[in-house]
């Protein structure tokens, strides 16, 4: 392991030459089998001429009208996986940003403990966590009694089933990726900024659109990968699961 | 996700420190009154969206339902929890889930911190490469990642036809293991890289100083102070290998884990039982994590001089 005492560079970073590779091979090795290998083949799957992707006899040709095939296929889900993903990722800051900036500035010495709060849910099962929303949202559940009775929704109208349940699901799923890079890039900011900027007579309101809003950008952004990405991904999954007639 | 590895393990220089401590203090944002209460019942608000479906899952576990759907609250009992392996079906399928967390969490938690060491310790070509390579598996969907295996392992492909021993020609605990590792490799890697990142690694230097040799420097050193790292990422592994549903049901043959089984049985029947599992397996990382927390806590305490 500890290979003898090397030069190191500025960063502290040993200069190896076999070590590092010895240690990387397995890991590496795995995800080149088990990742890389298996997108390639599915890569050259999407360009094949078959009728069935389980005719597996070795014939290949450069058929990227595959491609728009697909896209024309299935314009409508993919058009309708992106919307209900956009929303959600919309949903994920609206309700993530402010929760990240009251544990990472009111916080105090409960941050961790808050921010274990954020996981904490996530460690039920994903399908449980799903069944659960099924009570919560069902018809005869609590929520869509009281909108009924305020009429907001008509008398037999319903959530499950809907695009606002897939929407709910997936904002509920990703918010944790939200939080979590919007506290990391909320924590870092120098709260000395903030305190020049009211030594200026700015407003507070005013400090935290100039300050603390753009220097959190980038964490807003990261989160809003980590939200898109696999809610896009996700709600073909979920909208067979929460809502089958949305498909 | 690679920010939940880097946001729920602080690395280990702690910025907190002379930041004011105490709860619900505003740091100097500088808010109205009425603005900033606001904002704190909507992080309430938030937690509680957060906790809603936990609450029920809990509190249907205790729920004695009229039909085969535990759906609807109907009167409070404590069956389930005295039976808590009643569903026979489902206890298996939760052993099978339990096994294959195990060996994966073992195998990736190996195989990710290695990959962290050495993508912290050290300087080399490809080192960029790596971290791609580490980072890629988190932003495929599931379902890509799931296909992908199965087209694998149905007809491997030439350099992989060679092992195909290792799954035995068909699909089953062995390939489920095999997928489980794949996607928690990438977390275990990311999760301890963040921790080790500050780490002093001249310590190593002072203990070899001192004549000790590389191998006991590492188990003496070392080790000990990333493992609280590893455990963090071992602990991560395990709860995602348990819960993994997608990638599971491509490549799962005949086999059924605990998700894939409440999946198959929920058109016919929802049982408590789920519930009572569920409960459990949450108190179960909650004392994990808690007791994490508590001894980073102590730790803490007792470093600084009050």
């Amino acid at each position: 392991m500890a290979a003898a005492v090397g030069e190191r560079d500025a960063t502290g970073a040993r200069r190896g030459r076999f070590a590092p590779y010895g240690l990387l091979s397995p890991g590496v090795i795995w995800l080149a089998l088990f990742f890389l290998v298996p997108l390639a083949s599915l890569f050259q799957m999407s360009l094949s001429a078959k009728e069935s992707r389980f005719d597996f006899s070795p014939d290949f040709s450069w058929k990227w009208s595959n491609y728009s095939d697909a896209v024309s296929h299935f314009s409508a889900q993919f058009w309708r996986s992106f919307q209900y993903a956009g929303a959600a990722t919309l949903l994920c800051v609206a309700i993530g940003y402010p929760l990240a900036y009251v544990i990472a500035f009111r916080g105090g010495r409960y941050r961790n403990l808050l921010l274990g709060l954020v996981v904490v849910p996530f460690f039920t099962s994903y399908l449980v966590r799903t069944l659960a929303w099924r009570t919560i949202l069902g018809d005869d559940g609590p929520i869509v009694g009281l909108l009924q009775n305020t009429h907001v929704l008509p008398e037999n109208g319903r959530l499950l089933a809907t695009g606002i349940s897939v929407v709910g699901g997936l904002t509920y799923n990703f918010l944790p990726f939200m939080v979590l890079p919007v506290y990391v890039a909320l924590e870092k900011i120098d709260l000395t900024l903030v305190d020049a900027a009211k030594d200026l007579y700015s407003s507070g309101w005013r400090a935290f659109r100039k300050v603390v809003l753009p220097l959190s950008l980038p964490g807003v952004f990261a989160g809003g990968l980590l939200t898109f990405i696999p809610a896009a991904g996700d709600s073909s999954t979920r909208s067979s699961w929460v809502a089958p007639t949305t498909r | 996700m690679t920010a939940l590895a880097d946001a729920g393990t602080p690395p280990i220089d702690d910025r907190s420190v002379g930041r004011d401590q105490s709860f619900g203090s505003e740091v100097s944002t500088g808010m109205g009154r009425l603005g900033s209460r606001l904002l704190n019942v909507f992080a309430g608000l938030a937690l509680a969206y957060l906790f809603a479906p936990i609450f029920v899952i809990v509190l249907f576990s205790f729920n004695k339902p009229a039909g085969k759907f535990n759906y609807v609250w109907q009167e409070f009992t404590l069956d389930n929890w005295l039976h808590p392996f009643a569903k026979s079906e489902l206890f298996d399928a939760f052993v099978v889930s339990l096994q294959v967390a195990v060996v994966a969490t073992i195998v990736a938690t190996i195989f990710g911190t290695l990959i962290a060491l050495a993508l912290v310790r050290y300087r080399f070509t490809g080192n960029g490469l790596v971290n791609l390579l580490i980072v890629l598996p988190l932003t495929t969907p599931e379902i890509v990642m799931g296909s992908s295996l199965l087209t694998l392992f149905l007809n491997p492909p030439q350099p992989l036809d060679s092992f195909s021993w290792a799954w035995n020609d068909e699909r089953g605990f062995r390939t489920i293991v095999i997928a489980h590792i794949l996607f928690c490799l990438s977390f275990v890697a990311l999760t301890v890289k963040a921790r080790v990142r500050g780490f002093d690694w001249s310590l190593e230097d002072a203990a070899m100083d001192l004549g000790a040799r590389p191998m006991r420097t590492f188990r003496k050193v070392t080790l000990p102070l990333i493992v609280p790292g590893i455990a963090a990422a071992g602990l991560l592994s395990f709860a995602l290998s348990l819960d993994d549903f997608i990638i599971t049901l491509f490549v799962r043959g005949d086999e059924k884990t605990f998700p894939i089984q409440i999946f198959g049985a929920s058109r016919v029947e929802v049982s408590p039982q789920i519930n009572v599992l569920a409960t459990m397996v949450l108190l179960v990382s909650v004392g994990l994590m808690g007791a994490g927390t508590l001894r980073k806590a102590r730790r803490d305490a007792a470093r600084t001089p009050s």
